[in-house]
């Protein structure tokens, strides 16, 4: 069944094209990722399907609602999370707090509740700092939960966002280059993060620049260049393809 | 109506040169410095004391005597304002945005009761006043004075403008706008071209100052705070980094000024520029000539 | 305050440390109850008419440095012009009570939607702009509500009200009263701070953009902010009409909204405790410095760029650690296995 559907998106900056006619759709609990070269016009898409930019033209759908011209926090709302290419934890905040921030929209508290103390203020934050310690046991992250983000070691802020994205239960988690400055070692820990995360029955799309990582988990990988989608296949099919290696891998067999 | 017109635009361009500094610096290191309207206030009081200095003051001698003083003070005042940058702002140039705010608050609180303490709390009348008999141009009764004073606001705004659009300077100044990493990595000198900028829309700010003391007669303390506000004003209205538009934002201010008080009365003035402000920032927050800016995240 | 750019010199006490004997005094609860005990007993120690009436007024500006928080401190919104939300309540209750000579407590409900109407008649338009922009227009819109009392007559001009009724019988009993009103405010913010707007404040101040992608409306936060600040600072204004019984416009000039934010800066911004410190240290300084009167704004001025430069946590810091609560100790153990 399809989640997201993104048909014909363009999105211009005065005069340059940074997504030309794209068309992308994601079904449930699949992995996709989106390569290409750097300016390939991988993040304008997420930042299009967030809500973060509008598009020139085209249609987004989620579940067949339209995401067009929402906040992005409404687009979260839907049921869409996503990640930053340059990891954007609330730094001087504890890691806790990160993560109830993906707790944001479940939370039933009004400020009357938070001034009077009610119970119901008080079961709302315990469920709310449950959560956060259930998805950072779900990530993995060693690191002292109660200190602040920025204190945490690279790979550990990587956990920690993706934590907070999945504290929102979202339907579909959109990763932008989660392998991005880990070591060999993290490398594999976050492919297998990514398949328990999808054992969860969450659709995910992946900007990824590690071949190797993106061979591996994914299931259908979509290139694009210049804002174009130039393929679209098996990650086996797409690496043949002929398209591909002349513009994205420059003719090299294994990059 | 000429009167009007004519009043409005002599306003302007006091605005206009205040404003200049405003939209310099803001459009170079995305800061707006609170204190810029204080320089403004610091001109106009080394302006007072130089010519004090000078003692006194032949009636006749006045204007040339004032240019010079003019040049003397925006030296002065343009120093100030590179030190000011030097030692409050550039450290915290990576430091978040509400930082560097409050430093620039408390930048502007430290000049103008530096200020009150130096030279007290009294207004000082200005040793030289530009007085002179009034012309009749077209129905609008102006001052040569008045003339010479907006001539001079041209020459400078001219002459900036020419420096930033036409000299390697202007385009280093534009090139660390546009990226400051780049720009160091091209070999620019960011900070040298920071403090020049910071010196030149100081000693405008400077140059304002005394020739509003001249005109005026009277200097105080505070009299940096409400044409710091304005200067802001002005430049929004104009596109906030942008040169041309700043000018047009200060003379369009003046002028808007000028008829609001003629309809509404002076003592709704200030409020009503401060209500075209709130009114250009929800409206078209990027001002008449400043481009849109789409870039998020 | 994302303070740990402002450069590496910054060491941040009570974070890698355990907590020791005397952190845990001044943790909030103990800290609370202490000030709370010290304002009740102040008037034992002095209470000549003058003494009070300082008192008075430094509690008043705690409510005020407690509003100001809110917007400043936790929501990372820089205001300058919060004193028009102390005069908006200032002028709406003094000139209902005098007009219609109602007593001031009946006056307090319109006191409350007024402010809430200027909080979002300010809010609204502006807090879509970038930060630094609202800074300067709530200076213009600070300017904008002290004009206009100065120029209207129902606000009585440059003269102001006056015979406004008080609260309560005597001095002592109204500073009583006050205190009263001050602590509840005082606990009342430290409440939103730590509830799920509280923390959505922080998200926003910290990351806008990442803020929106969690879910949280940016827009509707700041401006929930800048209402809960505008209320404060009303409900403020209330308190001064009544403790002074006459009002001008020299009252709330932008010197007044530049005090409050000194008080907020220096105390510690987004830090309860640092701001209560805070506003009584800015509010008594004139009080044991007499003799530097001239210097004191200049001073205030230095004082705001060398805490930007050295300490802009302020004195009292709010702490990014976060305290364990006995059902999470337990786990913070199995975490640092």
């Amino acid at each position: 069944m399809t989640l997201l559907d993104v048909a014909e998106l363009r999105l211009s900056f005065g005069g340059l094209l940074a997504v030309d006619g794209l068309s992308l759709s994601v079904a449930e609990g699949e992995i996709v990722s989106l390569i290409g070269p750097n300016g390939a016009g991988k993040t304008s898409v997420f930042n299009c399907v967030t809500g973060f930019y509008r598009p020139t033209a085209g249609r987004i759908t989620l579940r067949g609602r339209d995401l067009r011209g929402l906040r992005p926090s409404a687009v979260a709302g839907l049921g869409v999370a996503r990640t930053f290419q340059n990891l954007r934890l609330f730094g001087e905040l504890s890691v806790l707090d990160n993560v109830r921030a993906g707790t944001h929209l479940w939370l039933r508290q009004s400020v009357l509740d938070a001034l009077l103390h009610t119970p119901r203020y008080r079961r709302s934050e315990r469920e709310c700092t449950e959560q956060a310690h259930h998805w950072l046991d779900f990530v993995g992250l060693r690191g002292d939960r109660y200190g602040p983000a920025r204190a945490l070691p690279y790979g550990e802020q990587r956990r920690a966002e993706i934590a907070r994205a999945l504290a929102r239960r979202p339907g579909l988690l959109l990763l932008d280059e989660p392998a991005a400055g880990l070591n060999h070692g993290e490398k594999a820990g976050m492919v297998d993060l990514i398949r328990r995360i999808r054992d969860l029955g969450v659709a995910i799309v992946l900007i990824e620049h590690d071949m190797g990582l993106v061979m591996e988990v994914s299931e259908r990988v979509v290139v694009l260049n210049f804002g174009r989608e130039i393929a679209d296949g098996r990650p086996e099919d797409v690496r043949r393809d002929p398209a591909v290696i002349e513009a994205y891998l420059g003719g090299e067999p294994d990059a | 109506m000429t009167q009007l017109v004519w009043n409005g635009l002599f306003v302007g361009s006091f605005y206009a040169l205040v404003a200049l500094g405003y939209s310099m610096v803001y459009g170079i290191i995305k800061l707006l410095n609170f204190a810029h309207g204080d320089l403004y206030m610091l001109g106009a009081f080394t302006g007072f004391a130089v010519l004090g200095a000078a003692g006194g003051v032949p009636s006749s001698l006045s204007l040339p005597l004032l240019l010079g003083v003019l040049l003397a003070t925006m030296a002065i005042t343009g120093l100030a304002g590179v030190a000011l940058e030097r030692v409050a702002y550039r450290p915290l140039r990576r430091a978040p945005r509400l930082s560097l705010l409050i430093t620039a608050v408390g930048a502007s609180f430290a000049l103008e009761y530096g200020m009150r303490a130096v030279a007290g709390a009294d207004p000082r009348v200005y040793p030289v006043r530009l007085g002179g008999t009034p012309l009749e141009i077209l129905g609008a009764r102006l001052t040569p004075q008045q003339l010479v004073l907006i001539a001079v606001a041209v020459v400078f705004m001219i002459g900036l403008n020419l420096l930033v659009t036409r000299t390697r300077e202007g385009r280093a100044m534009r090139a660390i706008a546009l990226d400051p990493r780049t720009s160091a990595l091209m070999g620019i000198d960011v900070n040298a071209v920071i403090s020049r900028t910071f010196f030149l829309g100081s000693a405008l700010a400077g140059a304002a100052g005394v020739m509003a003391g001249a005109y005026y007669g009277k200097i105080d303390f505070l009299m940096g705070f409400l044409i710091g506000l304005k200067a802001f004003t002005a430049a929004v209205i104009g596109g906030i980094g942008n040169i041309p538009g700043t000018m047009l934002g200060g003379l369009l201010l003046g002028l808007l000024e000028s008829f609001g008080t003629f309809w509404l009365g002076g003592e709704w003035r200030d409020v009503f520029a401060f209500g075209v402000l709130i009114l250009f920032l929800t409206v078209r927050p990027t001002g008449l000539l400043g481009e849109r800016v789409t870039e998020r995240v | 305050m994302k303070t740990g750019a402002a450069g590496p010199k910054v060491r941040r006490r009570g974070v890698d440390r355990p907590p020791t004997r005397v952190s845990r005094l001044l943790q909030n609860r103990w800290a609370g109850a202490a000030g709370l005990l010290v304002a009740l007993l102040a008037p034992f120690v002095n209470a000549t008419p003058y003494a009070l009436s300082i008192m008075t007024s430094a509690a008043i500006f705690v409510m005020l440095a407690a509003g100001l928080n809110i917007v400043v401190g936790y929501c990372g919104l820089l205001d300058l012009g919060y004193a028009a939300f102390f005069a908006v309540g200032a002028y709406t209750s003094g000139v209902l009570a005098t007009r219609f000579d109602l007593p001031l407590l009946a006056t307090v409900p319109a006191v409350l939607a007024v402010t809430v109407l200027a909080g979002i008649v300010i809010g609204a338009p502006t807090l879509r702009l970038r930060s630094d922009y609202l800074a300067i227009v709530t200076l213009g819109f600070g300017e904008i509500i002290r004009i206009t009392a100065n120029n209207l007559d129902v606000t009585g001009g440059p003269s102001g009200v006056y015979g406004i009724p008080h609260l309560t019988d005597g001095p002592v009993s109204f500073y009583y009263l006050t205190v009263a009103v001050v602590s509840l405010a005082v606990l009342g913010a430290a409440r939103l701070g730590r509830s799920r707007l509280g923390r959505a404040w922080r998200f926003v101040r910290e990351d806008e953009d990442a803020a929106e992608a969690t879910g949280v409306n940016t827009y509707r936060v700041k401006l929930a902010a800048y209402i809960a600040g505008a209320v404060w600072g009303g409900l403020a204004g209330v308190l001064f009409a009544a403790h002074l019984s006459a009002i001008s416009p020299a009252s709330f000039t932008f010197l007044q909204s530049a005090l409050v934010l000194m008080a907020v800066v220096l105390g510690g911004m987004g830090s309860v405790p640092g701001v209560v410190l805070g506003a009584i240290v800015i509010s008594l300084l004139p009080e044991v410095l007499r003799d530097l009167a001239d210097y004191r704004f200049f001073l205030f001025g230095v004082l705001l760029i060398g805490f930007m430069l050295v300490r802009p946590q302020g004195l009292w810091p709010a702490r990014s650690k976060e305290a364990l609560r006995s059902d999470e100790a337990l786990r913070s153990e199995e975490a640092l296995k």
